[in-house]
C-alpha cells in the first residue's frame, strides 16, 4: 500500500468510526431531542409530567371555543388515538385552524386539562393553490360518501 | 482523445482555465436568476394556506439546499487534500466555506423571517433548526481556524480534520425531520416521492437551485484564483502574469 493510499483509508475508517459515534450517541438521545410529546405519549405517561413540556398534535376539529371578554382559547389537541384539553391564552399564530397541527408549550393540570404559555402552529409540506386545495377535499368528501353508503 | 486531466490540478493551468470559465457561470446564473425570480414572484400561484408568505420558500430551500451540498464538496475536497497532498484541492475547500457560510446564514434567517408568521416564533430548538446552526458554526469553525494558523500547508490539515469531522452533522440535518418530531415540517421534494408541490411552484424553486449553483461555482472558482495568487506569488508564473499585467 502507497503511503497515501494509507493515509486516505485512515481518514475513510475515522470517518466511519466517527459516524457510527454519533449514531449511538443520537440513539442515546433519542428522547431528549423530541420536540413535543403526542397526547399517546402523554397518556402512556412517558412525558414528564410536572414539569414543563410541549404536546404536539392536530386541533381537534369542532373543538375551539373562544371567551368573549378575554383572550383565553380552549381547544384539543389529538392525534387521532388520544386527546387532550388545552388552555390558551395570548394571541394565535395565523395558521391555527380546526385539522391542523399544533405545538403547544405548558404544563398539565391535575384534572388533566393542558395549561399552555406558547402556541405554534406547525403546517404541513404541502404546497398548493386554493383551487387545488379544494379539489382535493370534494374529492375527499366524494370518497367518504361512497364510503359510507 | 484523452484528456489529461491531472493538468488541471496544477494551480497554474487551473487559473487559466478558470479565469475563462467564470463569466460564463456569471452569465447563466443572471440569467436563471431572473427567471427563477419571475416564476417564483409571478407565476407560482397562492398557496392554500400559507397565502404569499410561502414564496419566501424560493430563497429559503435553494439556500438550505446549498448550505449543505456545499459543505459536503468542501470536506470531499479537503478530505483528498489531507490524504493526497494536492494543493488544489485544499485551496478549493478553503474558496467553498465562505459561500457555504453564506447560504447558512441565508437559510437560518429566512426561515426565521418566515417562522415568525407561520409558526408563530422566529426560532425553537427543534432538532432541525439547531443541527442546521450547528452547520453555521463548523463553517465558521473551518474558516478561523484556518485563519488563525500561519502556514497555509498546517492550516489546510487542520481545517480538513474540523470539515470531515462536521460531515456527520449533514445526515443529521437532512433527516432531522424524519426521525425526530420536530417543528419545521417534513421534506417537500425527496428522491424516493413525488413532489408535495404544484408544479409551477416546483420549476421555479428548482430554476432557484440552479441559480444558485451557477453563482456558487463562479464566486468560489474566483476565490480560488485568489487564493493561488496569494499562495504562488513566490512562483515564476505568477511573476510573468504580474509583468504582463493580465491579473
Amino acid at each position: 500500500m502507497k503511503p497515501r493510499h494509507k493515509k486516505l483509508s485512515i481518514i475513510i475508517a475515522g470517518v466511519a468510526a466517527l459516524g457510527v459515534a454519533s449514531v449511538l450517541v443520537l440513539n442515546a438521545f433519542q428522547s431528549n431531542l423530541v420536540f413535543f410529546f403526542s397526547p399517546s405519549q402523554v397518556a402512556a405517561k412517558e412525558a414528564p409530567i410536572g414539569k414543563s413540556f410541549r404536546i404536539g398534535g392536530l386541533v381537534e376539529a369542532g373543538s375551539v371555543k373562544r371567551e368573549d371578554s378575554s383572550t383565553t382559547v380552549r381547544f384539543a389537541v389529538t392525534d387521532t388515538a388520544k386527546t387532550i384539553p388545552v388552555v390558551y391564552t395570548g394571541i394565535l399564530p395565523d395558521l391555527f385552524r380546526e385539522g391542523k397541527g399544533v405545538v403547544a408549550q405548558g404544563k398539565i393540570s391535575a384534572d388533566g386539562i393542558f395549561m399552555a404559555d406558547e402556541v405554534l402552529a406547525k403546517h404541513d409540506e404541502n404546497y398548493m393553490p386554493p383551487e387545488a386545495a379544494e379539489a382535493l377535499e370534494q374529492a375527499g368528501k366524494a370518497q367518504k360518501a361512497s364510503l359510507a353508503r | 482523445m484523452a484528456i489529461n486531466w491531472f493538468k488541471y490540478s496544477s494551480p497554474a493551468s487551473f487559473y487559466s482555465l478558470a479565469g475563462k470559465m467564470i463569466p460564463i457561470f456569471v452569465f447563466v446564473a443572471l440569467i436563471l436568476l431572473a427567471a427563477g425570480l419571475y416564476v417564483g414572484f409571478f407565476v407560482a400561484p397562492t398557496d392554500f394556506q400559507q397565502g404569499e408568505a410561502y414564496r419566501i420558500i424560493f430563497i429559503h430551500v435553494p439556500a438550505a439546499w446549498m448550505s449543505m451540498f456545499l459543505y459536503v464538496v468542501m470536506a470531499f475536497w479537503a478530505g483528498i487534500g489531507l490524504a493526497f497532498n494536492t494543493r488544489l484541492s485544499s485551496m478549493l475547500a478553503t474558496a467553498i466555506a465562505p459561500t457555504g457560510a453564506m447560504f447558512t446564514f441565508i437559510a437560518l434567517w429566512t426561515g426565521a423571517l418566515w417562522g415568525k408568521p407561520m409558526w408563530g416564533t422566529w426560532w425553537v430548538w427543534d432538532a432541525r433548526l439547531t443541527s442546521e446552526l450547528i452547520l453555521f458554526f463548523l463553517y465558521i469553525g473551518f474558516m478561523s481556524l484556518q485563519a488563525a494558523i500561519d502556514d497555509p500547508r498546517r492550516a489546510d490539515k487542520a481545517g480538513a480534520i474540523i470539515a470531515l469531522v462536521g460531515v456527520v452533522n449533514i445526515p443529521i440535518i437532512y433527516f432531522s425531520v424524519q426521525w425526530w418530531n420536530t417543528l419545521h415540517q417534513g421534506a417537500s421534494v425527496s428522491v424516493n416521492q413525488a413532489p408535495a408541490m404544484a408544479s409551477t411552484m416546483l420549476t421555479g424553486m428548482l430554476i432557484m437551485v440552479f441559480a444558485s449553483w451557477m453563482y456558487s461555482i463562479a464566486v468560489i472558482l474566483k476565490r480560488t484564483r485568489i487564493i493561488i495568487l496569494e499562495r504562488e506569488s513566490h512562483t515564476a508564473w505568477v511573476a510573468e502574469l504580474q509583468k504582463k499585467g493580465a491579473m
